[in-house]
């Protein structure tokens, strides 16, 4: 069997995306939690806003470290596996993912540290000052990794010379036509991580009985963040489709599966999409319903994937139940967060132990949402690398033998099973040490190591608690 | 845009400068993981490990410095040495994650910390092979076609890349030595002592092939060196100085001075290398102005690395003076 390079580079910066992607979506939510809890305590003076914020800020150190390492890899596959994108975009990419890097050390070197080992060492406002750079600079981060990946979606302000790419204007380049629908949608998507993860993890010690009155505050904020967060997304979400359907059309399409351009088209529930037959199996859906969705007219036109040869069609399976996924996920975070709202009203918020439970699980789900969302907006760009302009094979490494590709593929599997499976393991203990272990004074016998995040945690990673 | 400026050169600095903080800082935290087999006990590879760890993952943001700066300014580096250079770098990545990871770990260890100190060990070892390896395929240059790299996987594996890259293994390993006769005392600095004329010795050998070597590669840098006196040479001659100072220094039981010189060695291969290969940074056919990114990119960036650059200066500074000093046994306590 001949090995393809291109299928090959294509499932492993999937592979390296997704893992990578699971951590700034948390960190980002989580920054701006802690943030919130040290203002909390900055402002009430009441010392259970300080131990929530020292249990959270062990868990974002954690998570913190674990992303920066799995970034620095990604930072080097544009050039390895995709060296014909990396040189035509350079000039726009190369700038704006420096700035990212610009803006984490300089976020690391002058509040970081501040944040995860200052606590004893600097006034309490200087202390929650570094919070909320930390929270800020985790933001402008975003900003830039989201605007060069807008691009790839809706370029603008570039001009293309001799095979490389100019930039005739920064702020169109940047602030391109799905940026700020984006940005929106991934930011929501980050504090709703952070929510979820905040309600399932005190739902947890709530039912454990441990440090009840703490993890009730979180609990209930979390639920707070969740009533107003969800049903927001959703509404956000539904602006940056309409965005993709003025610009990328045929996402859209493979995202409602529509095979032919026509009027009045239903909204499928379920259906079995065929690209070899062009066309759906078992189709359950509601009518006309996309037709009103998207352009708010029961019988308004929907555009079809037959407006395009098969080859410039996306992979209508994978996209219809990515798609599929992500909604049904954000609707159970709504439902979720009306069931939370009633038992509040009846006054049983802290005692429904399904409920409670349900929350434990739920806290997993806006990681596979998230995930599921960026399959959706990265398949549905297929086969484009650039849209419209630049195609997968186009931005390939020429050099690249299906063999390099798929060494390397294992070799990243193999690095990243090993690796963060130990982190996220730690990552659990930090889970079970809970507030206790992190308000506990720690044993002095491991030095103190500035800007190390992982430092700010005092667990052992193979001590049984 | 008008061009006021030769932004170019002004990047090349920058970026030449990046490469070597990072050599010379991450060279010596490398250096202790290459050491680590050879050191007496297990206490005494504590130690070794506390002499770096404030600073190791400090020292490693030069590099992501650099290679993010090196997309932006000198994109066809970038997009030549990396798919050139394909399974080095992967090798260097998977080298430098595991030696991280098992850093953070190893601290938090108990029943489990053998397993990291070797994972600390061979990711030390394997990094730095890898980087020596890069040194060496950049001397012998890239087969490209248009503004691509259109040679082999394996193209950068040859005798001389294994060369450059055991080379490096052990300036690296020179670097953390000399490192440890500086913060260390007792038996770990008496065992640094001992080993690092063995590790000059080797290191020197390597440089005396490279020397002999790069001017062949090509007709243009053997002419340089040899076309009549010239300035250049006081680059080899002051690397053979320091090498000297390196030797002499450490019999006379000098604390600062084997590292200082150990730098100088480093600083100077390195200057003479540039000067052999200058203005070629994709040999043979590309100059810097051939890589160069447009003009309004390259400003567009050099204003946040003007602002990043001394803070991140500053702060590493501030943390070497912090921690300054002998390390003491379990620790800076």
């Amino acid at each position: 069997m001949e090995l393809d390079p291109l299928i090959l580079s294509r499932i492993q910066f999937a592979f390296v995306v997704c893992f990578h992607a699971i951590f700034p979506v948390f960190t980002i939510g989580l920054a701006s939690t802690i943030a919130g809890f040290e203002t909390l305590s900055f402002k009430t003076g009441n010392p259970l806003w300080q131990r929530l914020s020292k249990f959270w800020i062990q868990v974002f150190a954690v998570v913190f470290g674990i992303g920066v390492v799995s970034g620095i890899v990604m930072s080097f596959q544009f050039g390895t596996n995709w060296s014909n994108f990396s040189y035509a975009t350079a000039n726009f990419l190369g700038p704006v993912l420096s700035y990212e890097v610009i803006t984490a050390f300089f976020l690391e070197a002058a509040f970081l540290g501040v944040l995860l080992f200052g606590r004893d060492k600097v006034p309490q406002g200087v202390h929650l000052f570094a919070a909320i750079m930390v929270a800020t600079g985790t933001f402008i981060s975003s900003f830039w990794i989201l605007a060069a990946n807008s691009l790839m979606q809706t370029p603008d302000g570039l001009e293309l010379i001799n095979g490389m790419y100019y930039v005739t204007s920064w702020t169109d380049s940047i602030f391109n036509p799905s940026f700020g629908y984006r940005f929106a949608h991934m930011g929501l998507a980050s504090f709703l991580t952070a929510a979820l993860v905040v309600a399932g993890v005190s739902a947890w010690f709530v039912i454990q009985k441990r440090e009840v009155e703490a993890n009730k505050k979180a609990l209930s904020i979390a639920m707070w963040f969740l009533l107003v967060l969800a049903p927001l997304q959703a509404v956000v979400g539904d602006f940056h489709g309409l965005n993709t359907l003025e610009h990328q059309p045929m996402k859209v399409a493979a995202m409602e599966g529509n095979w032919e351009t026509s009027t009045g088209v239903p909204l499928l529930l379920f259906a079995i999409p065929d690209k070899e037959a062009q066309k759906n199996h078992f189709e359950i859906g509601i009518p006309k319903m996309a037709s009103y969705v998207l352009t708010h007219d029961w019988d308004g036109e929907v555009p079809g994937l037959n407006e395009v040869s098969v080859e410039e069609q996306p992979p209508v399976f994978i996209v219809f139940w990515a798609f599929r996924i992500m909604v049904g996920l954000g609707l159970l975070m709504i439902a979720f967060a009306l069931w939370g709202l009633i038992l509040r009203l009846r006054g049983k918020l802290y005692e429904s132990t399904l409920f409670l439970n349900g929350l434990r699980v739920m806290s997993i789900s806006p990681f596979i949402a998230v995930l599921a969302g960026w399959v959706v907006t990265e398949s549905g760009r297929a086969p484009w690398l650039i849209y419209g302009q630049m195609t997968h094979a186009q931005g390939l490494t020429p050099s690249l033998t299906g063999g390099m590709a798929l060494f390397t593929l294992i070799g990243y599997v193999i690095v990243y099973s090993l690796v963060f499976s130990s982190g996220i393991y730690y990552l659990l203990k930090v889970f079970r040490g809970g507030l206790e272990k992190a308000s506990a004074p720690h044993e002095m016998h491991e030095i103190e190591r500035p800007m190390r995040p992982f430092s700010a945690a005092h667990v052992a990673i193979d001590e049984d608690l | 845009m008008e061009q006021t400026f030769d932004l170019t050169i002004i990047w090349a600095g920058i970026i030449g400068f990046g490469l070597m903080m990072y050599v010379l800082m991450d060279g010596f935290d490398l250096g202790q993981g290459i050491l680590y087999p050879f050191a007496p006990n297990e206490k005494a590879r504590d130690t070794m490990m506390n002499s770096v760890a404030p600073v190791w993952d400090g020292n490693e943001t030069w590099l992501v410095l650099g290679g993010a700066g090196l997309l932006a300014a000198f994109p066809l580096v970038y997009s030549v040495f990396l798919p050139a250079l394909y399974i080095g770098v992967f090798l260097m990545l998977a080298g430098l994650i595991f030696r991280g990871v098992a850093f953070e770990f190893r601290f938090k260890a108990k029943t489990s910390k053998h397993l990291w100190s070797w994972s600390f060990c061979v990711g030390s070892i394997v990094a730095s092979f890898a980087q020596g390896a890069v040194v060496g395929a950049y001397i012998q240059g890239f087969e490209t076609e248009g503004f691509a790299y259109s040679g082999g996987a394996l193209d950068w594996l040859t005798p001389f890349t294994v060369f450059t890259g055991l080379g490096l293994v052990a300036g690296y390993a020179l670097l953390g030595s000399t490192w440890l006769i500086l913060k260390t005392e007792g038996e770990v600095q008496e065992f640094a002592y001992n080993i690092t004329p063995k590790l000059l010795a080797g290191l020197m050998a390597v440089f005396a092939i490279v020397s002999i070597y790069t001017p062949f590669v090509d007709t243009s840098v053997q002419e340089r060196w040899f076309s009549g006196p010239s300035l250049i040479w006081a680059l080899p001659v002051m690397a053979l100085f320091c090498a000297f100072v390196v030797f002499n220094s450490v019999r006379k039981r000098d604390e600062g001075m084997p590292f200082v010189a150990t730098m100088g060695i480093f600083l100077f291969s390195y200057l003479g290398l540039l000067a052999s290969k200058w203005p070629y940074i994709v040999p043979p056919k590309f100059t810097i102005y051939d890589a160069a990114s447009a003009y309004n990119s390259q400003l567009f960036l050099l204003l946040g690395f003007l602002f990043v650059i001394p803070i991140v200066l500053a702060y590493t500074s501030w943390t070497y003076w912090v921690f300054r000093g002998k390390v003491k046994e379990g620790g800076y306590h």
